[in-house]
């Protein structure tokens, strides 16, 4: 599965995408989440405020209680802020 | 006809000239339609109480961006008999003054053009996955969603 970091997710991660296998268990956005937020201290401080992080599911815009199992990009970042300034 | 054009670039581009292309490729269209949104040089309310920014950087999810101005604008067509429509949206880093995104809509009459275009740049605000960071003498930070744009945008959903 590729995971793909935006704007301060991505900072607090250090990276903008990776390629992982969750373990079965993981059937959820949240639950990629919760898995996600272990792997390391940026991990955790990108996912400390859910209520701050929003998800897309191949490119679709999902809650966290969509089903992650089979999709191929998913994606975290914070409410998209476009437009004009 | 009926067209659909997007494109999400880092080049700049001139707003007067793609209004012009628009309208010549849109000639038998009684209403043309455009908004030009440009990059301001402050944050806040206001110039006076604001803090200054001098440049600002969009990162933007690249695929989904398209695919989510591509709905938009499918919705928009759906409601509004509209003959043709525009959206370009830049990403990168920009200066203030520098226009950031422009829509033009193009239909019979007025009212279908007016509403077609401030519903694209309602719901493209709250819906397209771009992310701005402004820098200024504090440094640089991460644009916060506003309450006001989702309440803008839901207007449209009754």
């Amino acid at each position: 599965m590729r995971i793909l970091y935006f704007a301060w997710v991505k900072e607090r991660i250090g990276v903008a995408e990776e390629i992982l296998d969750p373990p079965a268990a993981v059937a959820t956005a949240a639950q990629l989440m919760d898995w996600l937020a272990q792997r390391s201290a940026g991990h955790a401080a990108a996912f400390a405020d859910r209520k701050l992080v929003r998800v897309a599911i191949d490119h679709v815009h999902s809650a966290p209680a969509a089903s992650v199992v089979g999709a191929k990009e998913v994606a975290f970042f914070p409410p998209v802020t476009g437009g004009y300034a | 006809m009926t067209g659909v054009d997007i494109r999400v670039q880092r080049e700049p581009f001139d707003p007067g000239a793609e209004l012009t292309r628009f309208a010549a490729r849109n000639a038998a269209a009684g209403a043309i339609c455009s908004f030009t949104g440009q990059m301001r040089d402050f944050r806040g309310a206001d110039r006076a109480s604001g803090t200054p920014v001098a440049a600002m950087e969009l990162d933007h999810y690249p695929g989904m961006a398209e695919r989510q101005l591509q709905d938009l604008a499918a919705d928009a067509k759906r409601r509004w008999p509209i003959d043709d429509l525009c959206v370009v949206h830049r990403f990168g880093v920009l200066k203030p003054g520098e226009p950031i995104v422009f829509v033009a809509t193009a239909s019979a009459h007025r009212g279908e053009a007016f509403a077609a275009c401030e519903f694209l740049m309602d719901w493209l605000k709250t819906r397209a996955p771009f992310w701005k960071k402004e820098s200024g003498p504090g440094g640089a930070t991460w644009v916060a969603a506003e309450a006001a744009d989702d309440a803008r945008a839901a207007r449209w959903t009754t």
